[in-house]
């Protein structure tokens, strides 16, 4: 099982990203943001949170302008896996593989901090090992976290059943507390929380792990 | 040729720094302000023969996020 996970400059989670790919049994190939294609057999690409390009005009704006954008659009548009924390949710709206956009959070202020987490599907391949219901936290970290979808595609959400996570308590205003969603295909997800964060006894929590042991266990059989 | 380029949150997208300039302006006793909504102005530089169907696509692909931001261009 291969993962890649895309660096860009201000990335800084691309680490902490990769050790949890690697824990859960992935071989995982950093990739800088100017190659223009991934690694030969890629399961899954990992796009990490950060400060890309310094937050420059909007948050993963110029990101998903970026050559290696280009080949996460085309590697999603095969059918392929990705997630995309934080920063990494951002870019992922911005390239228009997962609908809706980021704002500034509703009380303006940079929020870090674990929270709760209500587990809203188990039916994908980064949720399956959760029941339906679960409450894990997970760390934030975020100053633009506050999803935003017209109500058209919140509906298409959620009769698709495409929400994942909803915050316990709302922090940063997100419509429906959203913390995080999937792609039509349930293979791409996008999350505000760093599940990364929460994946080894040091963090202070392990309640990630289970997302990343999940993918492992689908991408095992694929 | 140069364009000017306007970019401002959607009506009914929450704008949280508007909203806290708005409440700054009251607490400075300007009480006539009802409502205030923050946005950005982009300058472009644009070679001879550039158009507005350039600028238009610009705005498309980057400059703005349609899913939130609306966009007007100003040709000067």
């Amino acid at each position: 099982m291969r993962a890649a996970v895309i660096v860009f400059p201000g990335s800084n989670c691309d680490r902490d990203l990769a050790v949890a790919f690697e824990q859960a049994g992935f071989q995982v190939d950093m990739v800088w943001h100017k190659d223009a294609s991934l690694p030969e057999g890629v399961d899954i690409v990992g796009v990490p949170g950060g400060f890309s390009y310094g937050d420059y005009l909007r948050c993963g704006a110029i990101a998903a302008q970026s050559p290696i954008c280009k080949a996460v659009v085309e590697h999603t548009e095969r059918g392929g896996y990705a997630v995309g924390v934080c920063n990494g949710f951002q870019i992922l709206t911005e390239t228009g593989i997962l609908p809706g956009a980021l704002l500034r959070n509703a009380g303006l202020k940079y929020i870090c901090r674990t929270v709760g987490l209500k587990v809203e599907t188990s039916d994908s391949a980064f949720t399956n090992a959760y029941n339906v219901g679960d409450v894990i936290g997970i760390p934030i970290a975020h100053h633009d976290g506050n999803y935003f979808a017209d109500d058209a595609t919140l509906s298409t959400l959620r009769d698709q059943d495409r929400i994942a996570f909803t915050y316990t308590e709302n922090p940063n205003g997100s419509v429906g507390d959203i913390a995080g969603i999937l792609s039509e295909n349930r293979r791409v997800l996008g999350m505000m929380p760093h599940p990364e964060r929460a994946a080894d006894e040091g963090h202070g929590g392990t309640d990630g792990t289970a997302l990343f042991r999940a993918l492992s266990g689908v991408l095992a059989l694929a | 040729m140069k364009a000017r380029v306007h970019v401002m949150l959607k009506n009914g997208v929450l704008d949280p720094q508007g909203e806290a300039v708005r409440h700054a302006l009251g607490a400075m006793g300007f009480d006539q302000v009802e409502g205030v909504r923050q946005g950005k102005v982009i300058d472009l530089e644009l070679a001879e023969g550039a158009t507005e169907a350039d600028v238009t696509e610009m705005c498309e692909k980057l400059l703005a996020n349609t899913v939130i931001e609306r966009y007007e261009i100003e040709l000067v």
